[in-house]
């Protein structure tokens, strides 16, 4: 099984690298945004799958992270490249720093200061006192990267599109590979025994404490990270492109990909960068119904979200006894 | 092998012949003999989808084109997609138009966030991104973005009416503004303070701004009201407008109450908030109101209702949005007409720019719309007009150019 | 010390509000053990059946009746057709079922009713309550409401056997089953309950936000919030959060930190309050059991 899910991941990603070739510039720019997707559904995954926690407010850190990265290059000149650590690392610290208040509280009151943080942060973005480096209601524009020279010379030209993507790419083949590590780890295996029996977890000498603000902090600055390559792709930051849909989108996307699953963040930022435009096709009348029958079509059919549907759907195939864990990637 | 050739031969020669005859014809992707592709964004969805049926009266009011004949014998097929008034996904939309469904130009996509948006992608892209549905004061900017142009008149021109009107009738006023926080409501703040120039910072003795999801402005309106302002400008939309009427009304505040054109519909706000509460409210118009009893019997009023009925009957005869949305339509019907044969680009937005006196019946009497290489603001007069009960009372010249 | 009071009395308006929403939230809460995000959107439908009613000429309080009603039986539609099926998936998947229903419901009525904003006509007189400017009569009224509505929900649950099995299906469904209480049948309930006290705070919100398929929007934050603060398996905590919550916005806003940042300091401060009382003012302390 780990030999097959291996040849997988590499077909995944061979994959990966030649789609940008095979369509066009405005497709790219799509995939772009599935990556980008798919990076804060990983971190919104740390916190709610393995964790346990429910954040109804993720959209704040994604929105943190993109004004990190804008404002950067647009006051202070950065290149766009060395935003993405910067607004990992603001985003690590900002919800470390929420995660310990929030802390003590528990489900639906955790779920409530999230959603308090996804209601308020646009209106942080738009206050006047900040309005100097946020560009208060008006937002930031910034320029989209060139692919670099030496790519030319090396006989390789990629246009802009194209090389946003690789380099979207790349982040994410690393924050993958980060998660993964991380969750099979000492720190992904006291995140799970938290969500599983925090009482047993800390009888056993889990600090459930500092795990619980430390995966917060590590879910925000996936996100954040996502949020910084949303911007670059986009080229725009304004308050009213963070308002609490791109939260509840989120959660929409990993429940739908499959909590508690790794592949399931491509999967979920699948759904939630392309059924609302299916949604779109059918009905300019009521596009939203339609796209509530689709969540509810998929809640129904895959209860364990499409993840959770392919790990069943392959141990019948095999006839093998399926992973039970669904913490095992 | 040779029977082939005969038809191939006559079909070459046909083909010169035409090309010679119509040499003047020239497309740019989106045009051709048989069509126009039109793209437009639209919220249908999320917290702007009151709006969404601009795109809807667009699309009705290009059917009634193409059924009776097209514009230069070209059907317009528009190609409409939903924002839900989110920046991000408006990029993506206009990018899907301009790169896979190959438009000629983006028409009427809404609201100033979004516009933002896609702003600079539409000019390096050199597509025509005309007759956007907002009215924030940038789009007339035609040396730095040759390739946006708005439609209404912009919020500051407007604000600086109020301005003079207030300086002119009562120079020593208190002045309370209620306005939304964001681009909207800071651009309208904006013009009204530049129209009152130094004396602003007297005048005005108390703001409060309130947000889209805030469900009343209760505690705003008593804020103001407690400032002891005689004047107060109403800068929101026509359920906090329709709020703040009836507040005003129900606690005995009654300043001279300057209402911001989005909200000028009699329709879906002043109606909600009783006719009775709204007399002696004071605002700009450079659309005729199709609710307004005045207009009942004008000829574009009449013809517009007809136009619903066939071709729109779902759509509301209340909601100002109708009316707007079949006025614009006209206006990007008359840039085509110009247009001609010559449907490049570069031509369209040439043609978008010498508009010289062209009137769409919805506009008031008077009002014209000129454009101009220096010149992206189509429309840039408004009358005041004040409320006596059942309509609009228009008063003075009208204002601007 | 005028303009205090009147910030006060302002905030007691809008709280009304939140707490008649805060009040149906408890109930599905009670009954489930879930927020249901398509609360909101569900009293928003029935008040536009409401509408439909009185523009169809049927006089207020028939038109009022009918509508609770046809929510409750709507509630316990949905609870069977809709979230039956989701029962026994993740807590997240039923959450997901939710912020669907909400889709739908906002835009089919949206499609239906269009956006314009509608009038709604209140079932109190237009000039206010003894010579008192600072709240207008309907506001006054739907206070009432609040709490007569609070009173019957009360009494529900206290006097009648029906609301001692709700309240046991609630608590302990095993349990609940081996002495006979059909518990699918309570949750069912419990839906039909909520759905008909949102219709109510429907109906009262109406008049005052103006009906327009997005009414409910701005309204379900600050019930949840207050619900939370309240206590959320407290009716009577519910609505004591709302009125909290609604006078401790406008104060903040009109005097300390300007309306820009209200809302977010106001929620900043009712989390504050939660960190250190977990279960709310009144909610019931849970102790678990290892």
């Amino acid at each position: 099984m780990k030999r097959l899910s291996l040849i997988g991941y590499g077909v995944l990603l061979l994959v990966a690298c030649v789609l940008p070739f095979l369509v066009s510039e405005y497709r790219t720019f799509q995939f772009t945004l599935v990556l980008v997707y798919s990076i804060a559904l990983l971190g919104l995954n740390i916190l709610t799958g393995y964790n346990g926690q429910i954040s109804l407010g993720h959209g704040a850190f994604y929105a943190i992270g993109a004004y990190v990265a804008a404002v950067l290059m647009d006051k202070a000149g950065f290149p766009y490249w060395a935003t993405i650590p910067v607004a990992g690392a603001v985003c690590l610290l900002a919800g470390f720093l929420f995660g310990l208040p929030a802390l003590r509280l528990e489900g639906l009151y955790l779920a409530l200061a999230t959603f308090a943080l996804g209601v308020s942060l646009p209106q942080l973005l738009k206050y006047h006192h900040f309005e100097g480096w946020t560009g208060g209601v008006q937002g930031v524009v910034i320029t989209k990267p060139d692919a670099p020279e030496f790519l030319a010379v090396l006989g390789l030209p990629l246009n802009q599109d194209q090389w946003l993507y690789f380099f979207t790419l790349a982040i994410t083949v690393v924050m993958f590979l980060l998660a993964w590590n991380l969750l099979r780890g000492r720190l992904g295996r006291a995140m799970m025994a938290i969500r599983d029996n925090h009482v047993a977890a800390e009888a056993m000498g889990v600090n459930n404490a500092m795990v619980k603000s430390l995966t917060f902090g590590v879910s925000a600055m996936f996100t954040g990270v996502a949020g910084a390559l949303g911007a670059i792709a986009i080229q725009f930051v304004a308050p009213d492109s963070f308002n609490i849909f791109v939260s509840l989108t989120f959660l929409i996307g990993i429940v739908i990909g499959g909590l508690a699953s790794i592949p399931g963040a491509i999967y979920g930022a699948l759904f939630i960068q392309f059924v609302p435009n299916i949604a779109d096709e059918f009905s300019k009348a009521a596009p939203w119904a339609i796209f509530g029958l689709f969540l509810i079509g998929f809640t129904y059919l895959m209860p364990l979200g499409i993840a959770g549907a392919i790990r069943l759907g392959l141990a019948r195939l095999t006839g093998k006894e399926h992973n039970s864990q669904p913490g095992k990637p | 092998m040779k029977r082939m050739l005969v038809p191939i031969a006559a079909l070459l020669s046909a083909a010169l012949a035409s090309s010679a005859a119509l040499a003047q014809k020239k497309y740019d992707q989106g045009a051709s003999d048989k069509e126009i592709l039109v793209g437009n964004i639209n919220p249908y969805s999320g917290p702007a989808s009151a709006y969404g049926t601009i795109g809807r009266t667009i699309a009705a009011y290009f059917k009634k084109v193409n059924e009776e004949g097209g514009v230069n014998g070209r059907q317009i097929n528009m190609i409409s997609y939903d924002d839900g008034y989110s920046p991000p996904k408006t990029v993506e939309m206009a990018r899907k138009l301009v790169e896979q469904d190959k438009v000629l130009l983006i028409f009427q996509s809404l609201g100033t966030p979004p516009n933002s948006a896609i702003h600079k992608y539409m000019n390096a892209k050199k597509v025509p991104h005309l007759f956007v549905a907002t009215g924030a004061t940038k789009w007339n900017d035609p040396k730095t973005f040759p390739w946006t142009m708005g439609w209404q008149p912009n919020y500051q021109t407007e604000a600086k009416i109020y301005a003079q009107h207030i300086l002119k009738e009562k120079p020593n006023a208190k002045i309370a503004v209620l306005y939304q926080n964001d681009d909207y409501g800071k651009d309208y703040l904006q013009g009204f303070k530049d129209g009152l120039g130094a004396k602003a910072k007297t005048m005005i003795v108390k703001e409060a701004s309130y947000e889209v999801s805030d469900p009343t402005v209760d505690s705003q309106m008593a804020q103001l009201q407690a400032s002891g302002a005689d004047t107060f400008f109403n800068i929101t939309i026509p359920k906090f407008a329709a709020q703040a009427i009836r507040r005003a009304w129900d606690s005995g505040w009654k300043p001279v109450h300057y209402l911001n054109n989005v909200s000028g519909s009699i329709g879906s706000t002043l109606k909600p908030a009783g006719l009775d509460k709204s007399v002696g409210l004071i605002t700009t118009l450079y659309l005729k109101d199709q609710n307004d009893k005045a207009w009942a019997n004008d000829p574009a009023v009449v013809e517009w209702t007809a136009f619903m009925k066939k071709y729109y009957p779902d759509g509301s005869l209340l909601a100002t949005e109708n009316f707007y949305g079949w006025n614009v339509a006209q206006t990007l019907v008359q840039v085509l007409k110009q247009s001609g044969n010559d449907l490049t680009r570069a031509n369209v937005m040439k043609q978008a720019a010498s508009l010289k006196g062209f009137v769409v019946p919805g506009l008031l009497p008077g009002i014209k719309i000129n454009t101009s290489a220096s010149d992206f603001a189509p429309i840039e007069s408004v009358q005041l007009a004040r409320f006596n009960g059942t309509d609009w009372v228009r008063f003075g010249e009208i204002m601007g150019k | 010390m005028d303009a205090l009071l009147h910030q006060i009395l302002a905030g007691l308006a809008t709280g009304g509000i939140y707490a008649s929403v805060a009040l149906a939230l408890v109930m599905i809460y009670q009954a489930t053990h879930l927020v249901n995000f398509a609360q909101g959107e569900m009293a928003m439908f029935s008040t536009y059946i409401a509408w439909t009613l009185i523009n169809a000429g049927m006089p207020y309080w028939g038109a009022f009746f009918l509508t609770v009603a046809f929510s409750f039986v709507f509630g316990v539609v949905i609870e069977r057709v809709v979230i039956r099926p989701v029962e026994n998936s993740p807590v997240l998947a039923v959450v997901v079922v939710f912020i669907a229903l909400l889709f739908i419901l906002n835009s089919i009525i949206g499609w239906i009713y269009t956006y314009t904003i509608k009038p709604f006509p209140s079932p109190f007189p237009e000039q206010p309550f003894f010579g008192n400017k600072l709240m207008s009569s309907h506001e006054m009224g739907a206070i009432g409401v609040t709490l007569v509505v609070l009173l019957l929900l009360y009494a529900f649950f206290r006097f009648t056997p029906l609301g001692l099995a709700m309240r046991a299906a609630a608590q302990n469904p095993e349990s609940s089953r081996l002495v006979g209480i059909r518990v699918g049948w309570m949750l069912a309930l419990g839906w039909g309950l909520a759905a008909a006290i949102g219709s109510v705070a429907g109906m009262m919100v109406a008049p005052i936000v103006f009906l327009d398929p997005n009414m409910m929007g701005g309204v379900l934050l600050y019930a949840f919030a207050a619900a939370l603060v309240g206590g959320i398996d407290s009716p009577g905590g519910a609505v004591f959060g709302g009125f909290l919550v609604g006078v401790l916005e406008n104060v903040l806003g009109a005097f300390v930190i300007g309306n820009e940042l209200k809302l977010a300091v106001a929620l900043v401060l009712i989390i504050g309050v939660l960190t250190v009382r977990p279960s709310g003012f009144f909610g019931k302390v849970h102790v678990t059991r290892v």
